[in-house]
C-alpha cells in the first residue's frame, strides 16, 4: 500500500491562534481522503501547507515522498490546488486562463491552447471559453478553478471546500466530476463541513476540530461510531418530553439532546423506527414530528465531542 | 451523469504515469524565470481587451490632464498655451507615470484578495514572476503613455529641442525611476487589506507629492518651505532632468539626482516589500 500524502504533526499558529495543533495524516494514492470539520477548524491552514502556500511551525509532510518545505518546488509539480483561496483571474476568458497556466509551466503555445481546449470540453465550458470568467456562474466557475488545476495533470489534487455556496444540482454535478477523477488515478484530498459530503465521495475521513484530528476512519466507521443518522422526535403536547426522552433513550441506547421540545438521538440503524413508533403508540403520545434523517456535521460533533461546533453554538437554545 | 463518463472515458486528465513519467526539475532555471514573467506580463495586458475602460484609464486619463493643463491652466501660468505646454508635458509624463505605480499596487491586491495569487504560488513558477510580471507590464504601460503623451502633445504644439537619443534617456530615466517607486507602492499593497484602501493610500500620498513639485509651476511663487521641500522633492528632480533631456536645461545634476533617489527607493523599499510579499503570501 502506497501513501501520496503523509503529514507527520503538523503545527502552524497564527499570532496567538492555535490553527493546527499537531496533526498527522496518511492518504492513500489514488483515493479521496475527506478531511471534515466546521469553519476554522484548520483545514484549509492543512491544504494551504500541503499545498506549499503555507511552511508549517511544527511537524512535516511528504507529498509523493517529497518534503512539502525543503522540496517545495518538486511537490508544486505534482500538486492542483482548487479552492476558497485559489481561484482564476475573472478578468480573463475561460481559455485564456488555462492558456496562461500552460504557458507557465513551460508548454508551448500551441500545446498550451490544445490543452485548454481539451480540460473546457470536458468540464462543458468550450461554450463560455472566450467570455471572461467574472460572467460565469457559480458551477461554471468551479468547474473552471478545477480545469485550472489540471492543466499540470497532478498526481494529487487538493480541493478546499469545493461545493461551498453551491446550489445543490451544480454540488452534484461537483460529485460526479471528482467521482470521475478517481477513475483516472488522482489522489484526492478534499476538505469539506458536510457529512453528506465526506461520505459519498471519500474512501477515509479524518475529523478535524480546533486544529487536530478527533476521529479518523473510513465514512462507515464513522457513521457506526457516531451514528449516521440522527432520530428527531417532537411530541404534540410539550409536557410529553420528558416521557419521549427517556423512550428515545431506551431505544437508541444514546444520550438524547432536547431542543425546545424537539428530542434528538444519534441513530446506526435504521430499523429502530417502527420500535420507536411502537413505544410512542403504546404510551399514547402523540407527535408533531417523527423523522430520521443524515446527520448533520453538527450532529456528529456533538457524539463525538459532547459538544456542538462552534458555528452552532449560538443557535441553541438550553 | 454524463459529465463523470465523459472524464472517465477520457485521457484528457490522465496524470503522468499513464502517459510517460516526466522528470521533477529540482529549481526553476532564471530563462523559466524570465518567460514566466513574460507570460504573466502578457495576462496583464491582455485584460485590456475585456476591460476597455482600463484602456481608458491609462491612455485618456494622460490625454485629458495634458489637455486641461495646457488649455485651462497654461495661459495663467506659462503666458501662453503652446509655452506652458513646453514646461508642464514633461511633468506630465512623470506624474502619469507615478500615478501608474498605483495600478501596480492595486493590481497586485487585487490579485491577493481574489485568491489568485495562491493559485500562482501554488505552481511550480519561480517565486518572483508574479511580482515582476506584473511590473512589466506596468513599465509596458507607461511606454505607451509616455509615446503618446509625445503624439499628442506635438499635436498640440509641443516641440522637442534637443534630439531624439534625449527623449528615449529621458523615457529610460522615467521607467527607472518608477520603478524604484514602484517597490514603495508595492509594500503599500501588501500591507493594505484591499484594494481600495491602496487606492485611497496612493492618492492622499502620490497627489500632494506631485502636486508640490515642479512638475506643473515654477516654484518661485511658493512659500519659502515649500520651495525648500519642492527642491528636494523626487518629483522635481525627475521633472528636471525630463525638461533637460527633452526640451532645453541642465541634465546632469538633475539626471544624476534622480538616479540616487532611485537607488535609495530600491535599497530602503525592495527589501521591505519583498519581505512583507513572502509574509503576506
Amino acid at each position: 500500500m502506497t501513501y501520496s500524502i503523509v503529514a507527520e504533526g503538523l503545527a502552524k499558529r497564527f499570532g496567538d491562534t492555535v490553527a493546527l495543533d499537531g496533526i498527522d495524516l496518511s492518504v492513500r494514492t489514488g483515493t479521496v481522503f475527506g478531511l471534515l470539520g466546521p469553519n476554522g477548524a484548520g483545514k484549509t491552514t492543512a491544504v494551504r501547507i500541503l499545498a506549499t502556500l503555507l511552511r508549517p511551525d511544527g511537524g512535516h509532510a511528504t507529498v509523493c515522498g517529497h518534503d512539502v518545505v525543503e522540496h517545495a518546488h518538486q511537490v508544486r509539480q505534482l500538486t492542483g490546488l482548487t479552492g476558497q483561496y485559489a481561484s482564476v483571474d475573472e478578468s480573463l476568458t475561460g481559455l485564456e486562463n488555462l492558456i496562461l497556466i500552460g504557458r507557465l509551466t513551460g508548454r508551448s503555445r500551441a500545446e498550451s491552447r490544445a490543452r485548454a481546449r481539451d480540460l473546457l470540453a470536458v468540464f462543458r465550458l468550450s461554450d463560455a471559453a472566450d467570455r471572461a470568467a467574472k460572467t460565469y456562474s457559480g458551477g461554471m466557475r468551479r468547474r473552471l478553478d478545477l480545469a485550472a488545476s489540471l492543466v499540470t495533470r497532478p498526481r494529487v489534487l487538493y480541493l478546499d471546500e469545493p461545493t461551498t455556496g453551491l446550489d445543490p444540482r451544480s454540488r452534484n454535478e461537483m460529485w460526479d466530476i471528482v467521482r470521475g477523477l478517481t477513475a483516472t488515478g488522482v489522489t484526492v484530498l478534499l476538505t469539506t463541513q458536510y457529512l453528506e459530503e465526506a461520505d459519498q465521495l471519500a474512501s477515509e475521513i479524518a475529523v478535524i476540530d480546533h486544529g487536530t484530528v478527533i476521529a479518523t476512519g473510513t465514512p462507515e466507521e464513522l457513521k457506526t461510531r457516531t451514528g449516521a443518522l440522527t432520530l428527531a422526535v417532537r411530541p404534540s403536547r410539550p409536557a410529553d418530553v420528558p416521557a419521549v426522552t427517556a423512550i428515545v433513550a431506551a431505544i437508541t441506547r444514546a444520550e438524547p439532546a432536547v431542543s425546545n421540545t424537539t428530542v434528538t438521538a444519534p441513530v446506526s440503524d435504521e430499523r429502530l423506527m417502527p420500535a420507536v413508533v411502537r413505544r410512542l403508540d403504546d404510551e399514547g403520545i402523540g407527535v408533531a414530528e417523527l423523522t430520521l434523517r443524515g446527520s448533520s456535521l453538527d450532529e456528529v460533533f456533538l457524539s463525538l465531542t459532547g459538544r456542538r461546533t462552534e458555528d452552532a453554538e449560538g443557535s441553541v437554545a438550553a | 451523469m454524463t459529465t463523470a463518463s465523459t472524464i472517465m472515458d477520457s485521457t484528457v486528465l490522465e496524470y503522468p504515469d499513464a502517459v510517460g513519467q516526466r522528470a521533477l526539475t529540482p529549481r526553476v532555471g532564471p530563462v523559466d524565470g524570465l518567460r514566466q514573467t513574460f507570460s504573466l506580463a502578457w495576462r496583464t495586458l491582455v485584460q485590456i481587451r475585456h476591460n476597455p475602460v482600463e484602456l481608458i484609464d491609462f491612455s485618456i486619463q494622460p490625454v485629458m490632464f495634458l489637455l486641461l493643463f495646457t488649455y485651462v491652466f497654461g495661459g495663467a501660468i506659462g503666458g501662453s498655451p503652446k509655452a506652458y505646454l513646453l514646461f508642464a508635458l514633461p511633468g506630465i509624463i512623470v506624474q502619469n507615470s507615478l500615478f501608474t505605480t498605483l495600478n501596480t499596487a492595486t493590481g497586485l491586491s487585487t490579485d491577493l484578495e481574489k485568491g489568485f495569487f495562491d493559485r500562482l504560488r501554488s505552481l511550480p513558477i519561480a517565486r518572483f514572476a508574479p511580482l515582476s510580471g506584473r511590473i512589466l507590464a506596468d513599465l509596458a504601460k507607461q511606454t505607451w503613455a509616455v509615446a503618446m503623451l509625445l503624439g499628442v502633445g506635438y499635436i498640440l504644439g509641443f516641440r522637442i529641442g534637443t534630439n531624439p537619443l534625449g527623449v528615449l534617456a529621458a523615457t529610460a530615466l522615467v521607467l527607472v525611476s518608477t520603478l524604484a517607486i514602484s517597490w514603495a507602492m508595492v509594500l503599500v499593497s501588501m500591507l493594505a487589506a484591499n484594494p481600495e484602501k491602496v487606492q485611497i493610500f496612493g492618492f492622499v500620498v502620490l497627489f500632494p507629492i506631485t502636486f508640490t513639485s515642479d512638475a506643473f509651476v515654477s516654484t518661485a511663487s511658493m512659500p519659502g518651505w515649500l520651495q525648500a521641500w519642492s527642491k528636494a522633492n523626487p518629483v522635481s528632480l525627475i521633472s528636471d532632468a525630463v525638461r533637460g533631456l527633452m526640451v532645453s536645461g541642465p541634465v546632469g545634476r538633475p539626471v544624476v539626482e534622480s538616479l540616487l533617489y532611485a537607488v535609495a527607493f530600491t535599497v530602503v523599499f525592495a527589501p521591505l516589500a519583498v519581505r512583507a510579499f513572502k509574509r503576506r503570501v
